[in-house]
C-alpha cells in the first residue's frame, strides 16, 4: 500500500482536533507522545476539563437534596447530562438512562437484576468469544448462584463471528443474548442488528455491550431494538467514574433495585421500603456528579465533530497502520474480520507484548500489552498476550510512524 | 532512557531469555508451584526436587513469559540448585531488594558471587512496573518448597 496514503475527508483537520486534547502535546522520555491506548480510555478534550472545572467552582453541590439555588443547579446538570445520553443514544425517554460507575456495572446490573428475577436453574445466556471479562464474570456469578448455563457463540481465526453457530445456539432456553458490539482485542465490529432480529424473532432480549463500540459507530438503541446498551464515560473522551446503562423502561421497572440506600425510595420504614421508578431506583447513594458533566461536555464534543467522520478518519489511520506493520518482518495481526473499528492486536516474533511496550515507551508510545480482560480469546489463539494499539479520533500517520519506528527498535534489542 | 533500557536488556538477560536453563520438567521432582502475573496472564510452573535435608537438588522451569520473566526463571534455576531451602529463601530476600533499589554492603555474604550475577536484574529498578516480571519465578519457587499450589505477583 501506498505510504503516503491521503486521508480521505479533507474537512477532518486532526491536527485542530489535536490541540484541543492538552495531553498530547507532552513529552514522555524526550520523544513526542503518541497515544495508541485510547481503546483502554481515551484522553479528555479541553471542554470536557473545563466543564468539570467549572462545575466544581461554580455549580457544585449534591443533587436531589437541597432546595437552595446551587443544589438545584447541581441536579439540572446531572439530569441535563441524563438527556444528553438519552438524546445521543436515541433513547424513548430519559428514565431509561441509569448512569453507572462504568461498563463493567452496567452489565454486573443486568445480570444481577434481571438475571435473578427473570432466569432459573438451566436457562441460557449467549455471550461470544471475544467478551471483555466484564460481559463473562457476571454471568458466571450469576450461574454460580442460580445454575444458569453460558453458551459461547465461536469465532473463525480472522475474528468473524460464526452467525450460523449462533443461530443453532438460540433456543427456547436462551433467556439473554449478551454480546459485545466491538472486539476490545480483535477490532471485530460485531453484527449486533442481526444478533438482535434473531434474538427477537424467538422473544429474547439483548444486551449489547457498547463499550468500545460506541466510540466507533452511531448508536441508536431504538432502530437496534436493544433491550439494553452498557457503556463507559472515560473511552467516549469522558471522564472515569462514570458509565450508562440504558435499558427499556417496562424492562427496567420490571427489576428490583441493584443496591439500597438513599434517593432510589419512594418511602422508607422499618417494616417496609419502597422503590422509585427507573433511573432512581438503580441510582443510589450520591451519583457521579460532575462527572455526569464532564460526559455530557464529551458527548457535546463528539458531536460537534460527527461520530461518523469519526470512525471514517480511524479507519484510514487503521488501514494505514495495518499496512505499515504488516511490512515488518515476524509480526502478527490477530483479527482481520472484515469489518474492524480503529484496533490492532499484534505480536513480534522473539519479542515478548511486555518488552515490546517498555521498548517503545522509551519512544513516547503507548500501547497495552496483555490479555486485555479477554484471557478466554487469549487461549482461542494460543498465546497469553499481545501488544494493542487502539485508534482515538486524534491518531494521525505520524502516530503510527513513530510506532513503526519504535518496533524496529525494539526489534534491534532483541535481534 | 535508552541506556536505562540497554541496561535492562542486557547481552546477558537477553540470552537467557532466549536459551532458558533448566528449561523442563523433572519427572523426580519433589514440588512445583505455578507463578501467575494476572497483569500480563503469564505464567510459570516451577519444579523442585527437595532433599530429606531440605537441600535442592534439581530446579527447573516451564512457562511463558517476557524477556525479563524467563531470563529471571532461568538465573534463578541455576542459583538455587544446591542450596538449601532456609538459603534460597534469604537470597529471594537479597534479590527482591536488589530489584527494588534498596542496595546492601554483600562484600561479606556467604552467596556474594550469586548477588553479584543476580545484579544483572537490577536494571528493572527503572521500570517498577517490570519488577514482578523479574520476581515472578523466586515467588512460584518459594511457594514450590513451601508446599503452596500457587504464586501470585500480586
Amino acid at each position: 500500500m501506498d505510504a503516503t496514503l491521503p486521508i480521505t475527508d479533507e474537512a477532518y483537520d486532526v491536527e485542530t482536533i489535536r490541540r484541543d486534547f492538552p495531553i498530547l502535546s507532552e513529552e514522555i522520555n524526550g520523544h513526542p507522545l503518541a497515544f495508541l491506548d485510547s481503546g483502554a480510555s481515551a484522553q479528555k478534550p479541553e471542554a470536557v476539563l473545563q466543564r468539570m472545572d467549572q462545575v466544581y467552582r461554580h455549580e457544585y453541590a449534591n443533587v436531589h437534596r437541597g432546595a437552595y439555588s446551587l443544589s438545584m443547579a447541581s441536579t439540572d446538570h446531572y439530569e441535563n447530562a441524563r438527556k444528553t445520553v438519552a438524546r445521543y443514544l436515541n433513547a424513548a425517554s430519559d428514565d431509561e438512562i441509569i448512569f453507572t460507575r462504568n461498563a463493567t456495572s452496567s452489565v454486573n446490573l443486568v445480570a444481577h437484576c434481571y438475571g435473578r428475577k427473570f432466569m432459573s436453574v438451566g436457562d441460557e445466556v449467549i455471550i461470544t468469544h471475544m467478551e471483555h471479562h466484564a460481559n463473562i464474570v457476571p454471568w458466571q456469578l450469576l450461574r454460580d448462584a442460580i445454575g444458569i448455563e453460558l453458551k459461547v457463540i465461536p469465532i473463525d481465526d480472522a475474528g468473524n463471528l460464526l452467525m450460523d453457530r449462533y443461530e443453532e445456539l438460540l433456543s427456547p432456553k436462551t433467556k439473554l443474548v449478551s454480546v459485545t458490539q466491538v472486539s476490545n482485542v480483535l477490532g471485530t465490529i460485531v453484527p449486533v442488528e442481526e444478533i438482535i432480529r434473531l434474538a427477537k424473532a424467538q422473544d429474547v432480549p439483548v444486551l449489547i455491550d457498547g463499550a468500545q463500540g460506541i466510540v466507533h459507530s452511531k448508536v441508536d438503541v431504538q432502530e437496534l431494538d436493544a433491550d439494553f446498551y452498557a457503556f463507559t464515560g472515560h473511552k467516549l473522551y469522558g471522564p472515569s467514574g462514570i458509565g450508562v446503562l440504558y435499558g427499556k423502561k417496562d424492562l427496567l421497572n420490571s427489576m428490583p433495585p441493584y443496591e439500597g440506600g438513599g434517593d432510589m425510595i419512594d418511602r422508607v420504614t422499618f417494616e417496609k421500603t419502597t422503590y422509585r421508578e427507573s433511573p432512581a431506583r438503580f441510582e443510589a447513594g450520591t451519583p457521579a456528579i460532575v462527572e455526569s458533566a464532564g460526559l455530557a461536555a464529551a458527548i457535546d464534543y463528539v458531536e460537534s465533530i460527527g461520530i461518523e467522520r469519526i470512525a471514517a478518519h480511524e479507519k484510514a489511520v487503521l488501514d494505514y497502520a495495518t499496512a505499515q506493520l504488516s511490512a515488518i518482518d515476524g509480526l502478527t495481526i490477530y483479527g482481520n474480520a472484515q469489518n474492524k473499528a480503529g484496533i490492532i492486536s499484534f505480536t513480534i516474533d522473539d519479542v515478548h507484548p511486555h518488552d515490546i511496550s517498555t521498548i517503545i515507551d522509551s519512544r513516547g508510545v503507548a500501547v497495552r500489552a496483555g490479555h486485555h480482560c479477554a484471557q478466554p480469546l487469549m487461549d482461542r489463539f494460543n498465546i497469553a498476550a499481545t501488544a494493542r494499539a487502539s485508534l482515538g479520533m486524534y491518531n494521525n500517520k505520524a502516530d503510527i510512524d513513530q510506532l513503526v519506528d519504535a518496533l524496529n527498535y525494539a526489534k534491534d534489542i532483541f535481534s | 532512557m535508552d541506556d536505562m533500557l540497554r541496561e535492562l536488556y542486557q547481552e546477558v538477560i537477553l540470552d537467557h531469555g532466549k536459551n532458558p536453563r533448566n528449561f523442563r520438567h523433572p519427572e523426580d521432582a519433589t514440588c512445583e508451584a505455578d507463578g501467575n502475573n494476572p497483569l500480563c496472564g503469564d505464567r510459570l510452573t516451577v519444579y523442585a526436587k527437595v532433599g530429606e535435608d531440605q537441600m535442592i537438588e534439581d530446579v527447573a522451569f516451564e512457562g511463558r513469559g517476557c524477556a525479563i520473566s524467563v531470563a529471571s526463571a532461568s538465573m534463578m534455576t541455576d542459583i538455587a540448585k544446591g542450596k538449601s531451602v532456609a538459603q534460597v529463601h534469604d537470597l529471594f530476600d537479597k534479590f527482591h531488594k536488589l530489584c527494588t533499589g534498596e542496595e546492601e554492603d554483600i562484600s561479606s555474604d556467604e552467596f556474594a558471587d550469586d548477588i553479584e550475577k543476580l545484579k544483572v536484574m537490577s536494571g528493572v529498578r527503572q521500570f517498577p512496573m517490570r519488577v514482578k516480571c523479574a520476581t515472578l519465578a523466586w515467588h512460584a519457587m518459594n511457594a514450590a518448597v513451601t508446599g503452596d499450589a500457587e504464586a501470585t505477583t500480586e
